[in-house]
């Protein structure tokens, strides 16, 4: 093998090993930050990622946000219109949160049950719902028919 | 002639996934109601602009009607309004305007200023009944049929091809084995 | 004034397109010389009419005429003037009328200014930038109509939407789309060169300014939305990785490796089809993430209203753009690279890390935005890509990127030694490590990644200053060329822009509080105190309005007044953040909420962002850079009268 071919070859090597570990890299991290999406009805039934930071999805039910006193904490309910689910926020809602809306919380399910919020998401149109809150209640009415 | 083949294919394949999201985000904007063939869910509300006078979904019984959730606040409602009104001039079905999480005052403002199609406007102050129809976006309208049983919903602007083509046929349809 | 000539001229443009697409097209394989000299008229015509219709949307929304719909959903009688501007472009319709109208005038701009091209080549550019216009111009014309009207007319409209109501939505689109826009001509001359078998590499050469100016825009276009979204939302965020931004981050990758790849192809040969390719790429990216954007495809806080039947529209025009430019690349791309082979250590060889590096990038950015698709496709759930995916890989691929950039622009081509290169960038090695250890020693907190991001700025930015000394201790004159003036202005744009990305991540100070009036709060050697709310009104909003003074130690360094707005027409509540804005740090405040009935105590964010303006400084460098080298020269210089061989046109007396 001629001195340039040598080389040639070790270079392609080289690209096709730093692109291996590039896309090997790159598919660990999908893996980790891959948020699901759930709705009270999954909590409910148990189907949920556990220890993980996940988004809860559903409406806000009416006359069950709360505020502390001296502090931003806030609770609420979030439902599906089968279940409902605790969530414990402290900071700023966004500016279109209120009570019958459609928002999406990230956090994680504590032991005692409720849902720790580190982010409080709605949409910046109060006509639209994140597809996925849209298919929760699809879900939720579906079960709620079974019944 | 091989090597260059390759981003043709690559394509081929994101192409394949675009359609196949495609259908899933058309699959959204029409899902069916796992509503449809229920019973409509019981709702005794205020009528709006007449204090004191309520309207219950056993006094609707015996025709068919149509459940139009909107608000003052909602854009896309405003566009389907003249589609309302079109629907309202055939007197074909009774039509209910469902106010939601509004102000009252906003919403007779707003019929004011656009003409009231509705032959009775209720107000859904909390939305909770909206929570009972599935409503997660404005407008939504349901068509029930005089047993009380909901037929028919459609998510998102009511155009008149869908009354056309959904609404007015189902209308002929009464005494159906109910 | 009747709206519905807008409408005619759309039309007209429609059938000059096709005219500009067809006939020159024919031209060239016919050797009809009449034909082919259509493309300059046509463009200019086509460009006239869609000014035209873009005129009369403008002036239907400054006499406010509410009887056509879509300045009815728009705007609002009580909307200020230079709004009534910008909400032409605010909603779907209008920016799609935005996005044809620079693609019109891109394609004039070609029309008039490459007069010097090969008759035969310059008139396939025309006809396929013809074709793009058609696309678009059936779009608009068949789904998105901004001149229907509503009958009955409505009497006030229902008001732009709060948040656009904004200086930022004045300048990012239309700056946004000169960038994407402008790619396609990359595009159409890489198809045009496919079509005519060039062998000889003079078509990149004439791509490059095009390229280049695109590339500009871009850069300009991604960075003012990026400040937009950081004065505006209110959370002292400035990228989110949300689809909507990846669909122009994704255009600009590429455009990068390929403004890198022209210089390669024009200077040695090397690279032809990587350059062809990402010809292709580029704009085919931009189709790519107005596919995304506007048919609801994928979830985002700020996507157009999705429709799909939109979506079918766009996803057949991209696959035919597409496909079809890539199946031309399959059939026709040189098999042979021309031009001399290069060693393990040159030029050459860093400009293809350099290429790996973005494609990668742009591949990866791609992954992630359309994962969530494809789970969903499949059936597995419903997902979303948190940040940190984008953020983690794009953090580990600048690293081979920043390394090699100061060692490539030192060294030959061809052939080159590491011993000398390593000689040439000692000093600003040495200089950026110090530096880095500096910052690290003095400031702990910033963590190992952001000291190691600063070290890479100061050597990204050493190193390319060095190079500019040694070039000029050599030539022995103080003058700079201006490609390297250029080159070396958007080199250290990135080491700038590193620098504040590097700061910005891990020393901003962040605090969400409750404040009553009176109240302080100390952070990063200053104190916010809060001196309670007051009622202002706007032209079209009624609004709260906080005082807050910020001291540092005695002296008041400023007074900051945001606002919480509640828009007459809509109900819209917004918020308008205060930021005392500084080369060194920023200053935010911004109001949350109230916390009681009587509004005395409110929920207040509070932060502290340092060098955070760097990152759109570096963008300014770039731009700068970019524009530079457009201008050079070079690329006006007299092109070579003969055609090259393969063509097949036959000369025809006039």
């Amino acid at each position: 093998m001629t001195p340039t071919r040598k080389r040639r070859l070790i270079g392609i090597l080289i690209i096709i090993i730093g692109v291996g570990i590039s896309a090997v890299v790159a598919m660990q991290a999908l893996n980790e930050n891959m948020l699901f999406f759930v709705s009270p009805t999954d909590v409910e039934e148990q189907s949920l990622p556990v220890g993980k930071r996940f988004r809860l999805g559903g409406l806000v039910a009416v006359e069950s946000v709360s505020r502390a006193e001296d502090s931003l904490a806030v609770a609420f309910v979030v439902t599906d219109g089968a279940h409902s689910v605790d969530v414990r926020f402290d900071g700023i809602l966004p500016d279109l949160f209120r009570e019958g809306q459609g928002i999406i919380a990230l956090g994680e399910l504590k032991p005692d049950g409720h849902f720790e919020a580190d982010e409080v998401l709605a949409k910046h149109d109060e006509n639209y719902m994140p597809p996925e809150v849209a298919d929760a209640l699809e879900k939720a009415g579906h079960v709620e028919s079974e019944q | 002639m091989n090597s260059r083949i390759f981003p043709l294919l690559g394509f081929a394949l994101l192409v394949v996934l675009l359609v196949v999201g495609l259908k899933i985000a058309d699959r959204k904007t029409n899902l069916p109601s796992p509503l449809i063939d229920k019973p409509v869910p019981v709702f005794d509300l205020p009528v709006l602009a007449s204090p004191g006078q309520t309207m219950s979904t056993e006094s609707l019984l015996g025709k068919f009607y149509l459940v139009n959730f909107w608000g003052s606040w909602c854009v896309t409602c405003r566009a389907e309004h003249p589609v309302v009104t079109q629907l309202a001039g055939l007197n074909a079905v009774y039509i209910v305007g469902m106010n939601f999480r509004d102000e009252s005052e906003d919403a007779i403002a707003w019929l004011g200023r656009w003409g009231d199609p509705y032959d009775v406007s209720l107000i859904d102050y909390d939305g909770r009944v909206s929570i009972d129809f599935g409503v997660y976006a404005a407008p939504e309208t349901f068509l029930v049929d005089p047993s009380g049983t909901i037929v028919f919903k459609h998510l998102g602007q009511l155009t008149w091809d869908i009354v056309e083509t959904e609404i007015l046929p189902r209308l002929a349809n009464t005494e159906l084995g109910s | 004034m009747t709206v519905e000539l807008g409408q005619i001229s759309l039309l007209a443009a429609l059938l000059t397109a096709l005219v500009l697409g067809l006939v020159p097209m024919i031209g060239t394989y016919t050797g009809n010389r009449r034909f082919i000299a259509v493309s300059t008229t046509a463009a200019l015509i086509q460009c006239l009419l869609v000014m035209i219709s873009f005129g009369i949307l403008t002036s239907a929304f400054i006499v406010q005429d509410f009887s056509v719909e879509y300045v009815a959903r728009n705007s609002n009688s009580l909307l200020p003037m230079h709004y009534r501007f910008s909400a032409v472009w605010s909603a779907h319709e209008g920016s799609l009328l935005l996005w044809e109208l620079i693609l019109a005038v891109w394609i004039a701009a070609v029309a008039l200014f490459s007069k010097r091209l090969p008759e035969i080549f310059r008139a396939r550019v025309l006809a396929v930038l013809g074709w793009v216009s058609v696309g678009f111009l059936l779009f608009i014309i068949l789904t998105s109509n901004p001149f229907g009207r509503l009958i009955p007319s409505a009497v006030e409209g229902l008001d732009l939407n709060p948040l656009l109501q904004d200086f930022g939505l004045i300048i990012h689109p239309p700056l946004l789309y000169m960038g994407y826009v402008g790619f396609s001509v990359a595009f159409a001359f890489a198809v045009a060169a496919l079509l005519g078998g060039e062998v000889s590499r003079d078509w990149v050469r004439w791509s490059r300014p095009w390229t280049l100016v695109a590339w500009a825009f871009l850069t300009i276009g991604i960075a003012l939305g990026s400040w937009w979204a950081y004065y505006e939302l209110g959370w002292g965020g400035y990228w989110f990785w949300d689809p909507v931004e990846n669909a122009s981050f994704m255009p600009w990758l590429v455009g990068t490796a390929l403004i890198h790849s022209q210089a390669v192809t024009e200077k040695r040969g090397a690279f032809g089809n990587w350059t062809l390719l990402l010809a292709l790429s580029a704009f085919s990216l931009s189709l790519l993430g107005t596919f995304l954007v506007r048919s609801g495809v994928l979830t985002s806080v700020h996507a157009f209203a999705s429709d799909p039947t939109r979506g079918v529209f766009i996803l057949a025009y991209l696959a035919l753009v597409v496909g079809g430019s890539l199946t031309l690349y399959a059939i026709r791309a040189p098999k042979m690279i021309q031009g001399g082979g290069f060693a393990g250590m040159s030029r050459e060889t860093f400009l293809l890390v350099n290429n790996l590096v973005f494609t990668v990038m742009a591949a990866m950015v791609l992954t992630g935005t359309l994962y969530p698709l494809l789970i969903d496709a499949l059936g597995a759930g419903k997902i979303s890509v948190g940040p940190p995916y984008f953020g983690l890989l794009f953090t580990w691929l600048l690293v081979p990127m920043v390394i090699a950039l100061p060692i490539g622009i030192n060294s030959r081509w061809q052939q080159d030694s590491g011993s000398r290169l390593f000689g040439m960038v000692r000093w600003p090695l040495l200089a950026s490590l110090a530096i880095g250890t500096v910052v690290w020693i003095m400031q702990p907190s910033i963590g190992f990644v952001s000291a190691a991001g600063i070290t890479g700025g100061a050597w990204v930015i050493l190193g390319s200053l060095f190079y500019v000394g040694q070039f000029q201790l050599k030539k022995k004159s103080f003058r700079i060329p201006g490609s390297i003036l250029a080159m070396t202005l958007a080199h250290v744009g990135l080491g700038v822009f590193l620098i504040g990305l590097s700061m910005v991540s891990t020393l901003s100070t962040e605090k969400h509080l409750r404040m009553e009036a009176g109240d302080k709060y100390q952070m990063a050697g200053y104190t916010f105190e809060f001196l309670g709310t007051k009622i202002v009104q706007g032209p079209n909003y009624t609004a709260n309005e906080g005082e807050f003074v910020i001291t540092k130690g005695d002296q008041e360094v400023t007074r900051l007044y945001p606002q919480k707005r509640e828009y007459a027409q809509r109900g819209n509540i917004m918020t308008e953040a205060a930021i005392d804005p500084g080369l060194t740090r920023d200053l935010y405040v911004s109001l949350g909420e109230p916390l009681d009935q009587s509004g005395r105590a409110w929920a207040v964010r509070v932060y502290h962002k340092p060098f955070i303006r760097w990152i759109w400084l570096g963008s300014i460098f770039m731009l700068a850079g970019g524009m530079l080298a457009a201008a050079n020269k070079r690329y006006r210089r007299k092109m070579p009268a003969t055609e090259p061989v393969t063509t097949k046109a036959k000369e025809v007396a006039a």
